[in-house]
């Protein structure tokens, strides 16, 4: 009886010991190798592109039928003057969802450099003033945050519904996280 | 090794791989594509030249714009934008570009046009400085593909002015 109890006890301990190893593997698993991957890419794609966001998602109709709702847009910044046509990202004070439109209509200074811009969607009825913030006429080479220079189309609906549908997101943690646990068998 | 999770996973890594190199050689496929538009604009009249009350010239104009874009559309090609933008320098400013009218175009079969309009947009110059001022007008198409990278050019057409005196 008392040998009995102690095989018992012998095999609960292994398997706390193997539920606790799991679960330490799982942790470093998700939160050190897939995460600290990704920071890594994310940053390097910043230094690559000089953008403080390299890619983002379209989230609006105002560019259609050129860029639609779900296309993700990499982006570059260079140090090249802004000129009209180009497909610039910016960001309004006080809104923190970075815009995606086009250049319009451009004056630069002389002796400085600087710059006064004016952007409007290629869907949109009328230009941006509507968006800048209140007494904005222009926009300046600070608001911007970098040059549309490539697209893929639909990549991005897979940021949209995780944005819209959060359930969506845990769902997805969970799966991986159960992926994870299985593979480790 | 063969049970649902690994074959899965194996297939979307495979799959997300295959799509990925076939964008980028779609996008590459743009390189060769030979490229010689050409265009015509014509400023037909100059409706509208007056100061705004609040210090800024304006000028009104009706453009007649002749382009043929045919050859900048490939296989790759969702749309076309092509826009008209005016250029000129000021004492204060050294480059000002001002959009005076633009179009989406979305096939080849529309790429090749002659249309008769106003400027779209408002040209309005920061100061006073458009009395007699020289300008050019520049045709610019910006091709944005169905996937990849994307291309931007322009035809300069130098020679332009507008009126010594307000309308």
């Amino acid at each position: 009886m008392g040998w009995l109890g102690e095989t018992v006890d012998s095999v609960k301990s292994i398997q706390i010991r193997q539920l606790l190893t799991q679960a330490i593997s799982l942790v470093c698993c998700l939160i050190g190798m897939i995460v600290t991957s990704s920071l890594i890419i994310w940053k390097a794609l910043i230094c690559v592109t000089g953008s403080e966001s390299p890619v983002v998602v379209v989230l609006s109709e105002s560019m259609e039928p050129g860029f639609q709702r779900g296309d993700i847009l990499f982006l570059h910044m260079s140090k090249d003057p802004i000129r009209a046509g180009e497909i610039v990202v910016f960001n309004i004070d006080g809104r923190d969802i970075p815009i995606v439109h086009r250049v319009i209509k451009v004056h630069e200074r002389k002796n400085t450099g600087e710059v006064d811009v004016l952007t409007k969607g290629d869907n949109n009825p009328g230009d941006d003033r509507l968006l800048y913030a209140k007494g904005q006429l222009w926009l300046h080479r600070h608001h911007i945050m970098g040059r549309a220079v490539g697209f893929l189309p639909y990549v991005g609906w897979v940021t949209i519904i995780m944005t819209e549908k959060p359930i969506i997101k845990y769902i997805l943690i969970g799966a991986l996280g159960l992926l994870v646990i299985s593979s480790r068998d | 090794m063969h049970s649902f999770g690994y074959r899965a996973n194996a297939l979307l890594t495979f799959s997300v791989t295959a799509l990925a190199f076939i964008c980028a050689i779609a996008s590459l496929s743009d390189n060769f594509s030979n490229q010689n538009p050409s265009a015509e604009i014509q400023i037909l009249n100059i409706n509208r030249f007056k100061k705004q009350s609040y210090e800024n010239d304006e000028v009104s104009l009706t453009l007649d714009i002749s382009a043929d874009l045919e050859s900048l559309f490939t296989w790759n090609t969702k749309q076309v934008f092509a826009f008209v933008a005016a250029e000129y320098e000021t004492p204060k400013n050294s480059l000002n570009q001002v959009s005076l009218w633009d179009a989406i175009i979305p096939d080849k079969e529309h790429a090749k046009f002659r249309i008769q309009t106003s400027n779209k947009y408002r040209f309005i110059d920061q100061g006073h400085n458009l009395r007699g001022k020289e300008f050019n007008l520049t045709l610019h198409w910006h091709v944005m593909p169905k996937t990849g990278k994307m291309f931007a050019d322009k035809i300069v057409m130098p020679g332009y002015s507008l009126p010594d005196a307000y309308k």
